[in-house]
């Protein structure tokens, strides 16, 4: 304290002590990340930042465009004329489908009514370009350039040509990243298309898939497709999702280790398609996974 | 050439706050140009941060950097702190070190600098892996030494305004 009614002169006031400084701002971001990471809680705040910090990422897309515009000046009318062919002869192949496609749709649905299955849910998409990879090293992210102006919300599942890509994870205003099936936090449940061996396939984050949780003498071989099957209401019953590369049966474990490649371009961007949202089915009741749980009385909460 | 500003024995005119701000902005700008999975680009805020905090620790400091790693945060699609802690503790060190470095010829600095930048990753890297996240590669940490291989250019380009013209007065010898 100093003399009565004097404060000490402020010349040399710099604020707070660095170090105290520099707990204060530490325990302020392990508050982020812990709220972030844990209770999901910062949306809002992540969609206020991106908002603001949208015109400053436009501008510094346009070197990245501007290239991008070159490369396409120069290519060559050759290859521009083969392509075109190609894609004519895959658009005839595909015609062959597709002319068929709605009349089994209608067939589809007239058979469901009559042996009264619920209704299939059609579904629409919209196009969508891979804007950038985010550079989060720890995280499978993509950008794309549709957000909550044109309607795009978390859930709604990405795909390309070939097969399941990922999943949205946040919608800003005019962008909304993309968690990639090989991100680790990725799950996405699946069936063996030879057998409908059904299971659950994670990202391995290293631009591969595992199928945990799969017995060592479950009927898995190398080079069997995955699909989609659909379970969690989520995801369309029966799109391509990864092919099964290398199995271990190593016999220390209860659990096969079983690894697969996407079978959708998930590290090339390009034009993507995005599924319009679907609602999830609900959870089963826990008792009916328990039977004798439920039995002795819900002792242990989880 | 490779002198250090302080060995140089030029008389640097006062830093402007507008071109700090500026060069802050330009860092941003670089850090969200879409590079995608290239190796080695490097962290540029984490660079001119560091820049600032050991040239003029009065006015760049934690707060900065805390404000730019949430800026990052959103933009690099990470956890929400995970930048902030890391140019924070970035902040610190280089204003800590800011007396001492300086004295240094430029290509020392840089050795310090390189130090600083992996520190930074690996704050970083420790706190995802604690959050579960898997290890992201050796080749990840090229950008902290791409970043202090440009810290002799960046040094003249951030120093340039700071510098007046030589001309020898020998009545007046500084």
């Amino acid at each position: 304290m100093s003399a009565i009614g004097h404060e000490p002169p402020p010349f040399f006031n710099r604020g707070p002590a660095p170090l105290v400084r520099l707990l204060f701002f530490v325990a302020a971001s392990i508050v982020l990340m812990v709220a972030d990471l844990r209770f999901h809680t910062l949306e809002w705040t992540r969609l206020t930042v991106a908002t603001l910090v949208w015109p400053i990422q436009r501008t510094a897309w346009l070197p990245i465009k501007a290239a991008d515009n070159i490369g396409h000046y120069f290519i060559r009318q050759s290859d521009l004329q083969a392509e075109n062919e190609s894609l004519q002869q895959e658009r005839m192949k595909a015609a062959k489908l597709l002319l068929r496609q709605r009349h089994l749709e209608d067939e589809n649905q007239r058979l469901r009514v009559l042996l009264d299955m619920k209704m299939r849910q059609s579904i629409n998409g919209q196009i969508a370009e891979i804007i950038y990879a985010a550079r989060d090293p720890f995280s499978r992210h993509v950008i794309i350039d549709k957000g909550l102006q044109q309607g795009i919300q978390a859930g709604q599942v990405i795909v390309d040509e070939h097969g399941v890509m990922g999943q949205v994870i946040r919608s800003f205003a005019r962008t909304a990243e993309v968690s990639l099936l090989t991100d680790k936090r990725q799950a996405i449940p699946v069936q063996v298309q030879r057998n409908g061996l059904r299971s659950v396939l994670f990202g391995a984050g290293n631009g591969r898939l595992e199928l945990r949780f799969l017995s060592t003498d479950a009927d898995v071989q190398v080079g069997d497709i995955l699909v989609t099957s659909g379970l969690d209401g989520i995801y369309l019953a029966g799109l391509p999702v990864a092919k099964v590369t290398k199995i271990d049966h190593d016999n220390t474990y209860i659990f096969a280790r079983i690894t697969c490649d996407p079978v959708a371009g998930i590290e090339h961007h390009g034009l993507v398609l995005v599924l319009d949202s679907r609602t999830p089915l609900p959870l089963p009741p826990i008792e009916d996974l328990s039977p004798e749980k439920s039995k002795h009385g819900r002792k242990e909460k989880r | 050439m490779m002198e250090s500003p302080h060995s140089m024995r030029r008389i640097l005119l006062p830093a402007k706050t507008w071109f700090i701000v500026m060069t802050l902005c330009a860092a941003l700008l670089l850090n969200m140009v879409p590079f995608g999975y290239f190796l080695g680009i490097p962290d540029w805020i984490a660079l001119v941060l560091v820049f600032w905090c050991l040239h003029q620790p009065l006015k760049v400091g934690m707060s900065a950097g805390f404000i730019l790693g949430l800026l990052m945060d959103v933009v690099d699609a990470s956890v929400m702190g995970q930048h902030a802690l890391a140019y924070v503790f970035l902040a610190y060190a280089a204003a800590a070190l800011s007396r001492r470095v300086l004295w240094f010829p430029l290509w020392q600095q840089a050795l310090h600098v390189l130090l600083l930048c992996l520190g930074g990753q690996l704050i970083m890297l420790f706190a995802r892996m604690l959050s579960g996240a898997d290890f992201p590669g050796l080749s990840w940490f090229f950008s902290s030494f791409t970043g202090a291989l440009l810290w002799y250019p960046l040094t003249y380009l951030l120093l340039a305004p700071q510098f007046q013209p030589q001309e020898k007065d020998f009545h007046r010898p500084i």
